[in-house]
């Protein structure tokens, strides 16, 4: 559909991103291969000698990387779980004849835009706190206990938190996909005598699958990289109960100073993340020929 | 069904959407109205929604004895830097794309949108050592290139899609009226696609305003934006709830703000595409 | 001055070859018209016209010189497309402004040549209006507006008129043949649609799977049409092909009668037949005759014929009417 030289000049305006690009991806990351490869620590100069695969095994074989990487799969699991069925719910909700449900969609999505730290501290503060914070006030009010969140349930109060913030992407995107569906479809399905249950499982589940699927798959990106939310509430503690890998290869690295044991978990997340963007790219792949 | 039925199911829909979004919005709402309160006030036992002292203090303390303003401008230089930088290297790239495809196109736009995938930690320490050599530590120029490369493919992504629905033909046309590729891409492309440009910023401004792995681990005391400055209230400091309230309310609001102009693009942006 | 001419040229898209080696004069004034079935490569070839793609082989002459790697915009051509590719973001007077302000012409110029092109294409009233506002046929007069005022040396038209409604279709044809009689100016018109190439064109090309099967006037391609082909897609309804009678020489395979050529008899003639649907379009009609192993011929006859469904019926034609064609399509004089 072109002349040689709009092609030519097409690798011209490419050449920019690409080249950006591949520096951002590929440098770093053979940094990080060679330095996971070499007993490297930034407090003790000198001694950079090649270990093999010394520190790949003393992160393996870490009980804390075991601890983490439950944890990371709790954690995305868990808010995968609420922000899906929560966000099926909100949408079939938002999608029905509602009075203000353009004040009520701006309310649905504005957790969203507050940004992680933001969030992780007024949830840790102002609610979940024992002594102040808002829900031990009503616990007490109702003649409970208040609950020590971070203390007590930490992995499941970050859970919450990451969840709230997350619900309104879920939701708005199934919105969409709940809008695009054609009306004539659920008419002919209430001539044909389906109930409301049927109409939800035979037409509306399976016209949402591809929505779910794509907020499945980015909600995971994001998640597997949840760190700011850990290190304003807990950090990582009590012990690792609370401590994803990549909080784990931050204390590695950057608390610890170890740059090769950090190396050697930031490889391993790259091969998790990898296995993970592959189911991604092919459902990204499906949508770009549809 | 009647129309008085309809009429009360409708009620009934408002009712239960109100108050679950009243839910959702609530920690939000609190935050706003806990900035209004005296410190006392905001631990009460007995907290109250309106009923209580309304003041400024908290604000007045914020920016007083914090460089709040400085924060800010970090802010907003970091995500606005970073997006119209980010453009102007998308926007050919983007041109390239969805005008002259090839059959390598689209392994192009996919292995772009893979790099996206890269989990932050696998590149930390180089990055974190870079900088340190490079001297782009806790500077405002090393945030907004990082920012740049990290949201780049979303920008491409994005750009590509609304380019796409623009017809080639009006771009032909342009050509046979004798105009350079410069006039083609300054008084028609760009001109045309100006609405898509501009929720690319905006929901680029967004993601990088609260990018919060990146600016927690490269900045200190001189860039650093307004997501570290309020991570230091995780130190006791936190516990003085109208306060933390008022920066939080100050950090937050205008892009909220700018998040309920841009929601619709959010959705495609964010899907890459899948779902519009 | 605006001749094109063609030489030798060919276009491969990837491996795929759409054009084959194909000479084309277009002489200078001339109102041409590319015709054939979709996918036969006259649009792949008005756009090579045009620059927009590249020629694999052979040479582009515009007024006898070589323009063959001319970037589109230095080649002094117009072109309308088919979904008319206005700016949508400027107003009809900036639209038609566009080329006239990219060649750098006075403004005091460019307003009166716009005023100009507006009076004759009806657009005064719209001037200021955006794309968005106008209606197709509005729409379509823009898209040439913005062709004629930068006083090309030809035109290029992309399937103008298939975006708009039948009616408009008609007014559109007859203003377009209209202008290029005021302008004397070159056209070069592709569209799929014969009725189109007929009324509109000087000489009509025609097209199919990448080579130009005949060029000619409407009557000639009408009357001498070279082979099976040619004659199918001009005229409408479209010729009837029959297999070849058994007393007709050896190597004629089939012959072709064009429908007004039939006439209809109650007593006798060549062929008997049974009416199927007739079609009354008032002036004239169309009978399906299901012909006993021949298939069905289309008639066309008057527009009060008293024939009804499942009738009998005898056609015949008149021998100087009838085409032959041998086994490889070519007609036999």
């Amino acid at each position: 559909m072109a002349t040689t030289n709009s092609r030519t000049l097409a690798r011209f305006m490419l050449l920019p991103s690409v080249i950006l690009l591949l520096a951002w991806m590929i440098v770093p990351l053979c940094m990080t291969l060679y330095f996971s490869f070499i007993d490297y620590n930034l407090l003790v100069p000198g001694d950079k000698e090649f270990v093999g695969f010394l520190n790949y095994e003393f992160f393996l074989t870490d009980p804390a990387f075991f601890e983490s990487f439950f944890n990371t799969l709790y954690l995305v699991t868990g808010v995968l779980l609420i922000t899906i069925c929560g966000g099926i719910g909100l949408a079939i909700l938002l999608d029905q004849a509602i009075w203000g449900r353009n004040y009520v969609r701006i309310m649905v999505l504005a957790p969203f835009f507050v940004m992680p730290t933001v969030s992780a501290l007024v949830w840790k503060n102002m609610l979940m706190n024992p002594v102040n914070g808002l829900f031990a006030h009503f616990a007490i009010w109702l003649g409970f206990e208040p609950i020590d969140f971070f203390a007590q349930m930490p992995l499941f109060s970050i859970i919450i938190i990451v969840s709230w913030q997350w619900l309104p992407f879920a939701a708005l995107i199934l919105l969409t996909a709940i809008q695009s569906l054609d009306r004539e479809q659920l008419e002919a399905a209430d001539l044909d005598g389906a109930g409301p249950f049927s109409k939800f499982f035979y037409i509306v589940l399976p016209h949402l699958s591809r929505a779910i699927t794509a907020v499945i798959l980015i909600e995971t990106i994001f998640l597997l990289s949840i760190f700011a939310e850990i290190l304003v509430t807990t950090s990582g503690g009590p012990g690792y109960s609370s401590t994803n890998i990549t909080y784990l290869i931050y204390t590695q690295s950057l608390l610890q100073f170890d740059v090769g044991g950090g190396s050697a978990g930031g490889i391993v997340a790259v091969i998790i993340a990898n296995i993970v963007a592959i189911f991604l790219m092919r459902l990204i792949g499906k949508n770009l020929e549809g | 069904m009647t129309i008085k039925d309809s009429r009360r199911s409708k009620l009934i829909y408002t009712i239960a959407a109100w108050t679950i979004s009243g839910m959702i919005f609530f920690p939000i709402l609190w935050t706003l109205i806990t900035s209004f309160k005296t410190e006392a006030e905001a631990i009460s036992a007995s907290p109250s929604l309106y009923a209580f002292d309304w003041t400024l203090e908290n604000y007045r303390d914020v920016l007083s004895r914090s460089p709040y303003f400085n924060h800010f401008w970090n802010s907003v230089v970091i995500s606005l830097g970073s997006s119209l930088l980010g453009l102007l290297i998308a926007v050919p790239a983007a041109w390239s794309m969805a005008f002259v495809q090839t059959k390598k196109t689209k392994h192009l736009l996919m292995w772009m949108l893979s790099t996206k995938m890269l989990p932050p930690v696998g590149v930390l320490i180089p990055i974190y050592l870079l900088f340190r050599d490079f001297a782009l530590l806790d500077t405002k120029l090393g945030l907004v290139i990082v920012m740049t490369l990290i949201n780049l493919p979303i920008m491409v992504w994005m750009l590509y899609t609304y380019f796409r629905e623009i017809p080639n033909e009006i771009l032909e046309a342009s050509r046979m009226d004798g105009a350079t590729i410069g006039e083609e891409i300054f008084h028609v492309l760009l001109p045309i696609a100006l609405p898509g440009i501009a929720s690319t910023l905006l929901l680029n401004v967004i993601l990088s305003w609260n990018e919060a792995f990146w600016t927690l681990i490269l900045t200190a005391a001189n860039a650093a934006p307004l997501t570290a400055f309020i991570a230091s209230y995780s130190s006791p400091e936190g516990l003085f709830y109208a306060k933390l309230s008022a920066a939080s309310a100050m950090a937050i609001v205008p892009i909220l703000i700018l998040g309920w102009f841009s929601q619709k693009q959010l959705v495609r942006g964010l899907s890459f595409g899948a779902v519009k | 001055m605006g001749s094109i001419t063609l030489k030798q040229v060919t276009k491969n898209f990837d491996e795929v070859n759409v054009i084959k080696p194909l000479d084309l004069e277009i002489k200078d004034g001339e109102f041409i018209v590319f015709v054939g079935p979709s996918g036969c490569g006259k649009s792949t070839l008005l756009r090579m016209i045009a620059g927009l793609e590249d020629t694999t082989s052979g040479n582009i002459e515009i007024d006898g010189i070589d323009a063959t790697k001319t970037p589109p915009a230095k080649r002094g051509l117009a072109m309308v497309f088919q979904s008319y590719a206005l700016y949508p973001h400027m107003t009809v007077r900036n639209n038609i402004a566009f080329p006239l302000k990219r060649a750098k012409v006075s403004p005091a110029e460019i307003e009166s040549k716009i005023a100009n092109a507006a009076k004759i294409l009806n657009l005064t009233d719209y001037l200021d209006r955006k794309p968005g506002q106008l209606s197709g046929g509005q729409r379509q007069r823009v898209a040439i507006g913005r062709a004629i005022v930068r006083q090309p040396s030809a035109f290029l038209f992309d399937e103008p008129l298939s975006n708009l409604d039948a009616s408009l279709r008609v007014n559109m044809r007859l203003e377009i043949s209209e202008l290029h009689k005021s302008l004397a100016t070159t056209m070069t018109y592709v569209t799929h649609d014969q009725v189109e190439a007929m009324t509109m064109a000087d000489r009509i090309a025609v097209f199919n799977a990448g080579i130009i099967e005949q060029v000619g006037t409407p009557l000639e391609l009408y009357k001498n049409p070279v082979n099976k082909f040619v004659a199918g897609f001009i005229g409408s309804p479209k010729m009837n092909f029959i297999d070849a009678p058994q007393n007709e020489d050896a190597n004629v395979s089939c012959i072709g009668i064009r429908p007004e050529h039939i006439t209809l008899s109650t007593e006798q003639g060549t062929w008997a037949g049974t009416v199927g649907v007739i079609e009354h379009l008032g002036s004239e009609s169309f009978l399906h005759i299901n012909i006993e192993g021949k298939g069905t011929v289309t008639v066309k006859a008057d527009g009060d014929c008293p024939l009804k469904y499942g009738d009998s019926i005898y056609l015949s034609a008149p021998a100087d009417k009838v085409l032959k064609f041998d086994n490889n399509g070519l007609t036999i004089r």
